[in-house]
């Protein structure tokens, strides 16, 4: 019985010696999945125009009703985004949010992406919205923030050109 | 039946008049052929070829005739060598449509990916997307790949403004001349052309300024891509985010049925609010039209301006009370006037507003009227239009005259409608002081000196003393639409007397497309006379009055009053909308609740009754509840709710027995479907769910013994120098029409139209300051000078700002 009491507690003396696998949260955050869906973000191009051209078929794809959009109108003196629309209003809920990715899936502008943020939470439910100031990328170096003022006719196009698929 | 031809479609056989068209017929069972150009309501074209079938038909012996029987004995059906377009061949006795083939996918495939070349699907940033014929078409029948290279498609400038309503994005759209054909064929502004040719062709605007129309938001619906949108609803929604809520256009008395499309809105704060105005469809009323002012005047709802707080005046000024404390000195007030209480209610509140406000100023003892310029509702009520009058039904036989009225400015619809049914075969009359639009269509065009309405009317009575008269006489069917321009209270009424008249005489009454219209100048004018609100005729207050209660009406903003005698004549109470210069006289203003906030119904200047819905959060109470209110303060029991109210209207109101708010929203299919699954047949345009309304009978119907009244001509006035004749103009500054701020373009400075033999007497030219002295109205304001005046006459548009005269009447202009 004795034999089978120190192998018992050798095993346990080795794991004290052994790398712990848990990670002393918040001092160190562990990377994420490649895949992981956390808290969403609102692109940018390079240049610092906004991805998002407020199309609202986030809204439209999202199961859990939690995005609401409002657009608007660009101009070339007060520019946004590239094409005519640009998103005046951009919400989440993100109590409502499910994090599937849907409204991702259904951007064709690539604008909205799931990141790895998973740092969510709220004291009240109003905190719980995320407006598109929270939401939306800062401007690159080399960028500039928007509204912008573009030449005019430069960014027409609301929607990046498609290729034909290989 | 001979006149009906039986088909097979695709293995289902249907039995249709002869002339239908296949796609039509095929639409009878249910059985959608896809289209881009053909339009129900339009003449094939045949221009997109997406609806191309493959076709049957009977085999003939060419000697004899006969039809070729195979050895079953049955009819030899031989199909055609090609595909066949389905909107431009009619059917045929016998027929065999195959539409579910191979080679007609094939097809359907290829000319959806040829129309897919050029279209640049910038579906995400397009206002249609969503209600989109052309995406539903490309999934449901498209290659889902394209031989074609993308760098070649087209592009161009994106959106170009065809008017300050419309935009065109000519990458979008795919040439089927639907907005072309809407312009040309249905309303007669031929504002809209092609260009070029092939490839390069694009739609251009050949008027000025831009889409001169004002039907043209009925192109953005019937556009089968995102080609044409307004201005207005421009990236303010999708289309699946929106509510709906069936309305009644407030605007003129034709009643439009309407859909109103709500949605929460940030920038109000997180409020409902109206994104856009729809036509809803309603075949005896409006079709699936709407005029522009329907379409884009519905903002003063949303304004920021209106009243949310009862006003109290303190101190000589109006300040913010609580609703109970208004109310309360209000009903006080008005109670102690009793016999002196004078009640004076305005044209657009609904039928349950003017009840209990009926009710309750009647119930103190005091009188209540209607605020307006016209009469002739006593007429009407008489021998108004009869049950099942559609004008969309009038063809040959059928005869109708309007009298002293701008159709297309007084009242948009009915204008097209009289107009489709002159141009089906109906004998269309116009008599009027001056040439109005509705002259392009008429058959006989009567001139009148102004002041000679009556006299030209009761002429008509005369046997053989004109053709037209003749015309109306002896026609299976007439209908006479009469307006008031030129004509004060006393004159409009004498107008729908010598009216009434001609059509006792030549027995026109009491029948379905018979009888007598007013192109009254309000929604619900003709509810409010049906209501039992008398006209006081030119006077505002009676004499003697000691208080007043003014709902909806303006008479200090009209000019009809002055602040300083409406405050004379004791406590004023105003329930409104917005602080009118009315309201800023009131020792208590009342904010009332605009249309789309609340319940009611509207009658129509056909008399039908339709009921509208709440659409958007309140601001303000309803007329109805706060006349219940003050009712109640002062004693008197009358119902607050809407659906109550209409029961007691059909309990005391003769006409509307048996009227129940389930009543007004019964329904029937309609042809043509619009809306739905098939937005590519019908248009955008909103099914009706919700109500088609219900007319009323007039007295002839109701057995009453109809008589004609007493009426001698008014001598020809004297002709010295000018007349001057205000005249409406649809785009005005009105108050529940300014505040659309998208529409100011449209509307005009005030001005005064000249003949041009008169200014070149009066040395003035097109565009000069002129000052026009008239019936103790002295305003400067622009003359023009376009050849639309005859001459001796000049036309003043009414509501521009400047008041004008009630009355035709002389008047000395001069420059500067």
């Amino acid at each position: 019985m004795f034999v089978e009491f120190v192998r018992g507690l050798a095993t346990t003396f080795k794991q004290i010696f052994e790398e712990p696998v848990t990670a002393p949260y918040p001092e160190v955050k562990r990377p994420v999945a490649a895949r992981f869906k956390g808290r969403h973000e609102l692109k940018r191009y390079d240049n610092g125009l906004e991805k998002c051209i407020g199309c609202a078929l986030c809204a439209a794809a999202c199961p859990a009703d939690a995005i609401f959009v409002e657009a608007a109108e660009n101009t070339d003196a007060v520019r946004f985004s590239p094409g005519e629309r640009y998103a005046s209003t951009y919400e989440i809920n993100m109590l409502r949010c499910i994090f599937c990715g849907y409204c991702a899936d259904a951007c064709p502008t690539e604008a909205i992406v799931l990141e790895s943020n998973y740092e969510l939470s709220f004291t009240n439910r109003d905190s719980s919205i995320y407006t598109k100031d929270m939401l939306i990328v800062p401007v690159l170096p080399g960028g500039e923030p928007t509204p912008q003022k573009a030449p005019p006719g430069k960014f027409g196009r609301a929607i990046p050109d498609m290729k034909d698929p290989e | 039946m001979a006149d009906n031809v039986t088909l097979t479609i695709d293995g289902a056989r249907v039995t249709v008049p002869k002339g239908t068209l296949i796609v039509d017929a095929a639409k009878r069972l249910g059985n959608d052929i896809p289209v881009f150009c053909y339009h129900p309501k339009l003449q094939p074209v045949g221009m997109c070829r997406m609806c191309l079938v493959e076709v049957g038909r009977v085999q003939r012996d060419r000697a004899s005739g006969q039809v070729i029987v195979d050895e079953n004995g049955q009819p030899r059906v031989v199909m055609a060598p090609k595909l066949e377009t389905a909107c431009t061949t009619p059917v045929e006795e016998g027929m065999v449509v195959i539409g579910a083939s191979g080679r007609v996918k094939e097809a359907r495939d290829d000319i959806l990916e040829f129309l897919l070349t050029s279209h640049p699907l910038d579906c995400p940033v397009c206002d249609k997307g969503g209600e989109c014929p052309l995406q539903n078409l490309t999934i449901a029948h498209g290659p889902g790949q394209s031989r074609f290279i993308f760098e070649e498609k087209f592009r161009l400038a994106k959106q170009l403004p065809l008017g300050e309503l419309i935009y065109l994005d000519r990458e979008r759209c795919i040439q089927c001349a639907r907005c072309i054909r809407f312009q040309n064929d249905i309303v007669d502004d031929r504002v809209l052309s092609f260009y070029e040719r092939g490839r390069h062709l694009e739609i251009i605007t050949c008027s000025e300024p831009g889409f001169d129309s004002k039907f043209s938001g009925n192109t953005t619906d019937i556009c089968p891509v995102g080609a044409l949108t307004t201005t207005d609803f421009r990236f303010e929604a999708r289309p699946w985010e929106m509510n709906m809520a069936a309305s009644i256009c407030p605007h003129c008395p034709v009643g439009c049925n309407l859909t109103l499309n709500t949605r929460r809105e940030a920038r109000s704060g997180g409020q409902m609010v109206i994104k856009r105005v729809m036509p809803r469809q309603n075949e005896q009323v409006n079709e699936i039209w709407v005029c522009d002012k329907g379409r884009f005047g519905h903002h003063y709802a949303s304004s920021s301006d209106r009243l949310t707080r009862p006003l109290v005046r303190r101190d000589g000024k109006l300040l913010e009370a609580a609703w109970e404390e208004a109310l309360e000195l209000a009903a006080g007030q008005l109670k102690a006037a009793g016999a002196g209480l004078a009640g004076l209610a305005g044209g657009r509140l609904s039928n349950e507003d003017l009840y209990n406000f009926r009710q309750v100023v009647t119930g103190l003892g005091g009188s209540a009227a209607l605020n307006t310029r016209m009469g002739g509702a006593e007429q009407t009520q008489q021998v108004g239009v009869g049950l099942g009058t559609n004008f969309a039904e009038m063809g040959p036989g059928t005869a109708i005259l309007v009298v002293a009225s701008d159709l297309e400015e007084e009242a948009p619809i009915w204008w097209l409608r009289v107009k489709q049914a002159a141009e089906r075969g109906a004998t269309l009359i116009v008599a009027n002081g001056r040439p109005t639009k509705t002259d392009r269509a008429a058959r006989y065009v009567i001139r009148y000196a102004y002041g000679q309405e009556v006299a030209t009317v009761l002429g008509m009575l005369v046997t053989g003393s004109s053709e037209a008269a003749e015309a109306l006489a002896r026609a299976e069917n007439s209908v006479i639409l009469f307006g008031r321009e030129g004509l004060d209270f006393a004159g409009s009424t004498a107008l729908a007397q010598a009216c009434a008249n001609l059509l006792i005489a030549t027995n026109h009454y009491g029948r379905p497309n018979n009888g007598l219209v007013g192109v009254w100048p309000d929604a619900n004018t003709q509810g409010a006379w049906d209501m039992g609100l008398p006209a006081r005729g030119q006077a505002v207050l009676p004499v003697g009055a000691t208080a007043s209660w003014i709902v909806a009406a303006d008479p200090v903003g009209d000019g009809e009053i002055s602040a300083e005698a409406l405050r004379a004549a004791g406590f004023v109470v105003v329930q409104e909308l917005f602080l009118t210069p009315t309201a800023q006289a009131a020792d208590v203003v009342l904010p009332a609740a605009s249309w789309v906030e609340r319940e009611g119904t509207f009658t129509n200047g056909e008399r039908r009754v339709q009921r509208f819905y709440p659409a958007i959060t309140m601001k303000g109470r309803p007329d109805f509840q706060i006349a219940a209110e003050i009712g109640a303060r002062a004693g008197l029991s009358v119902s607050s709710h809407a659906a109550q109210i209409m029961l007691a209207i059909a309990e005391n109101v003769p006409a509307y027995a048996g009227l129940t708010y389930q009543k007004l929203t019964e329904v029937v299919k309609q042809w043509p479907e619009v809306g739905g699954r098939d937005l590519y047949y019908g248009g955008a345009s909103y099914t009706n769910r919700q109500g088609l309304g219900v007319q009323v009978p007039s007295a002839a119907e109701r057995g009453a013994d109809i008589t004609a009244g007493k009426l001698a001509a008014p001598p020809p006035p004297a002709r010295n120098g000018l007349t001057l004749v205000p005249v409406t103009v649809l785009y005005d500054r009105s108050t529940t029409f300014v505040r659309s701020q998208v529409m100011h373009p449209y509307v005009p400075r005030p001005y005064v139209e000249l003949n041009t033999a008169d200014a070149a007497r009066l040395d003035i030219q097109d565009g000069d300051t002129v000052t026009v002295e008239a019936a103790g109205v002295r305003v400067t304001l622009t003359a023009r000078v376009d050849g639309r005046a005859p001459e001796g006459v000049a036309l003043m548009p009414a509501d521009l700002g400047p008041a004008v005269p009630a009355v035709a009447g002389p008047a000395t202009i001069q420059k500067g």
